[in-house]
């Protein structure tokens, strides 16, 4: 057994596969300790707030000390920031028309853009063919810059309870600075939020809990059932075999994922709990398990040490479990593997369908794309909603993969280097 | 010499056809056999002659097509696990392969225990047990506080064969079914796998039903040979008739197939 281990650690793929998986369910199970927020619970108001830390407005004006600092570069880079592309490329178009050589202008440098600006700009200049609302647009335009580079201080105002009228508070200044550890409230939302408006990391991890619990739930149903009825139909033959491979046989002509659906679908919304689906996509998935222990077990029960084992007078039931079982333990552990990997697809493509589980109690990754693909993430480009799913769901399969392609070269004698 | 004994294992006309329609083969082709008690008796024949198919059927793990065995002079019925529990109380066989006949996952200590049980010794003291089965160890010349807490595997053909026939020593039956247990090992092993098979059969007074392709050592071990040749019995009789006196072709040339060391090999007949 230590030997097995040893060998099947000493498989690259396997260890790769083996290091992701854990390195999720790691994250699965310590994540939830240390953000403690409900995976469900809608904080946003709006949809697909983009990934960021939030920190409250209200909490950085009212921190506890504020802190003069003087930077130089503050200016240019809050003007950077208010003035938008669209803005710049206006700018240029004036300045040139104005006879300002293009090559002197580069609108990605804002301190020699506006010293330009501020040179050449003369708000009353009619320019041959501007409308006049284009002329207006562009006192705008410096308007808002004069604004920008002015010094004074924002008022921060209060209403009075008697007079209703605002009385000056305090004076936020622009070289005044809070540190964020001092801001009462600071959220992070490393991947924003969702469409509900909920934290999607936290929603992310818990989803990624429930699919792989609903993934082993149907690999461990679909294994359990096919080892029976494969080392059954295997070992004992005859009529019991026949039987057995007629059902098989049947399930197998109809195609799984239509069985699946029909069956979801018939269960109807309110009763479809997590492991309802994780059942039912287990109850479809068995056949080709038996299948295959079948094949397995029917090589194996002629063997001399299995005549010896029934010569010693044991029962069928022991014959089985001792002589047959332990044979194609490795065999059973990969189809067990694989048939986790697939239950957790199988969930993510009925969920997508919107045939997954109900939607009030846990999210799961089938969930989540089915919400992102409802309300329209892809196409409004809120990738934050969708991609860290899909590579989720991509890096659980992968991983599993690899590492039922590793065990096979350990196992299968035909693939040993 | 034969008839005076009580024939202990005979059959009438036994049959084994495996497949059906262009498939159909007949491994074993209505042959009726009388096995004495204490006698040894050599099933010799070709690969593919139906030896290994006419074991298993005496042994009661496939059924014949057609066909009756007596067991003690009573039919044989194994219809039932009990029933059959108890048959194989009389019968043991020993197989080809020594490699292949151990369960890999289980150690030889449980290996041994399992024979003890059938004996009817599973509440018998643990001190005892293990006193049975140094017993049986030292008959075969292994040691068993060196294999106890082993797999199988870890031993060498000659000693995993040694222990097969420890086991039988444990068992007792009243016949013994040894399939080729020599032709897996090394020329050296096989006359003392020989030696103890002998022994064991002087201890305990059993049938022996040797089945090998060497028609050397049949004549070498047994009282009485039948010659097999595509699922028939061709020719059989006391060791000494059949070999030095043959009558068929068939058995004329498996004599000749044996390599003398003086002579030069005829291969003319292969």
């Amino acid at each position: 057994m230590r030997h097995t281990l040893r060998q099947i650690f000493r498989s690259g793929k396997f260890v790769v596969g083996f290091s992701i998986f854990m390195m999720i369910l790691l994250i699965v199970i310590v994540y939830p300790l240390v953000v403690t927020h409900p995976p469900l619970e809608i904080i946003g108001q709006g949809t697909f707030f983009p990934p960021g830390i939030y920190v409250s407005t209200y909490d950085a004006i009212n921190a506890p000390t504020t802190y003069m600092l003087n930077l130089t570069d503050a200016a240019a880079k809050r003007v950077a920031n208010k003035l938008k592309n669209e803005d710049r490329l206006a700018m240029k178009e004036w300045m040139v028309a104005a006879g300002v050589p293009e090559s002197e202008i580069d609108i990605a440098d804002t301190e020699s853009l506006l010293t330009l600006w501020k040179r050449h700009y003369d708000p009353n200049k009619r320019m041959e063919g501007m409308t006049f609302a284009r002329l207006r647009y562009y006192q705008r335009v410096n308007a808002a810059i004069e604004g920008l580079l002015s010094t004074e201080a924002a008022i921060i105002a209060a209403k009075n309870r008697e007079t209703g009228a605002l009385e000056e508070v305090s004076a936020v200044k622009q070289t005044d600075y809070v540190n964020i550890s001092e801001v009462a409230n600071v959220r992070v939302l490393a991947l924003g939020t969702d469409n509900f408006g909920r934290d999607v990391l936290t929603e992310l991890v818990r989803a990624t809990g429930v699919s792989l619990q609903i993934g082993f739930v149907a690999g461990l149903i679909a294994t359990l059932i096919g080892l029976t009825l494969g080392l059954l139909a295997g070992y004992i033959g005859g009529l019991v075999d026949d039987v057995i491979m007629f059902f098989t046989n049947l399930f197998t002509v109809i195609p799984g994922f239509v069985l699946l659906i029909l069956i979801s679908f018939s269960i109807g919304q309110d009763k479809r709990g997590a492991f309802t689906i994780a059942t039912v996509i287990g109850l479809t998935s068995w056949v080709w398990t038996t299948r295959a222990v079948r094949a397995q077990v029917m090589s194996l029960r002629n063997r001399d040490h299995v005549n010896l084992s029934k010569l010693s007078g044991h029962s069928i039931p022991y014959i089985i479990l001792t002589d047959i079982l332990p044979y194609i333990a490795s065999y059973v552990v990969m189809a067990l593997i694989l048939q986790i990997s697939s239950g957790i697809l199988a969930e993510a493509g009925l969920s997508i369908l919107g045939l997954g589980p109900r939607t009030t109690e846990v999210p799961t990754l089938g969930l989540m794309m089915n919400w992102a693909m409802i309300y329209q993430a892809p196409i409004l480009g809120k990738w934050w909603a969708y991609l860290p799913v899909l590579v989720t769901i991509a890096l659980i399969t992968f991983s599993m993969n690899l590492m039922n392609t590793g065990l096979d070269q350990v196992f299968n004698p035909a693939l040993r280097d | 010499m034969a008839g005076e004994k009580r024939v202990c294992l005979s059959g009438m006309g036994v049959t084994k056809i495996f497949g059906f329609g262009r498939t159909r083969t007949v491994a074993v082709d209505h042959v009726d056999f009388k096995f004495h008690e204490g006698e040894v008796v050599s099933i010799v024949g070709e690969s593919g002659s139906g030896k290994t198919t006419l074991a298993k059927i005496l042994l009661g793990l496939i059924n014949p097509t057609e066909g009756e065995i007596y067991f003690q002079g009573q039919k044989r019925d194994i219809r039932t696990h009990r029933k059959k529990q108890e048959y194989w109380k009389n019968i043991q066989a020993i197989f080809q392969d020594p490699f292949s006949s151990y369960n890999i996952f289980r150690k030889i200590d449980s290996v041994l225990m399992d024979c003890i049980h059938m004996r009817g010794g599973r509440w018998l003291p643990h001190a005892k047990k293990v006193e049975m089965m140094a017993e049986a160890c030292r008959f075969v010349n292994l040691k068993f506080e060196e294999l106890t807490n082993k797999y199988p595997f870890e031993l060498s053909g000659g000693q995993m064969q040694r222990l097969m026939i420890a086991r039988i020593f444990l068992l007792k039956p009243k016949i013994l079914l040894a399939d080729e247990p020599t032709s897996m090992i090394d020329a050296c092993s096989r006359a003392t796998i020989l030696d103890y098979l002998m022994d064991l059969r002087n201890a305990i007074g059993m049938t022996l039903i040797f089945i090998t392709h060497d028609i050397g050592l049949a004549y070498y071990v047994s009282d009485t040979v039948y010659i097999m040749e595509r699922g028939r019995f061709v020719e059989y009789g006391s060791a000494d008739e059949v070999i030095l006196r043959p009558k068929q072709a068939y058995t004329r040339r498996l004599i000749s197939d044996v390599p003398k060391i003086y002579e030069e090999w005829d291969l003319s007949t292969v």
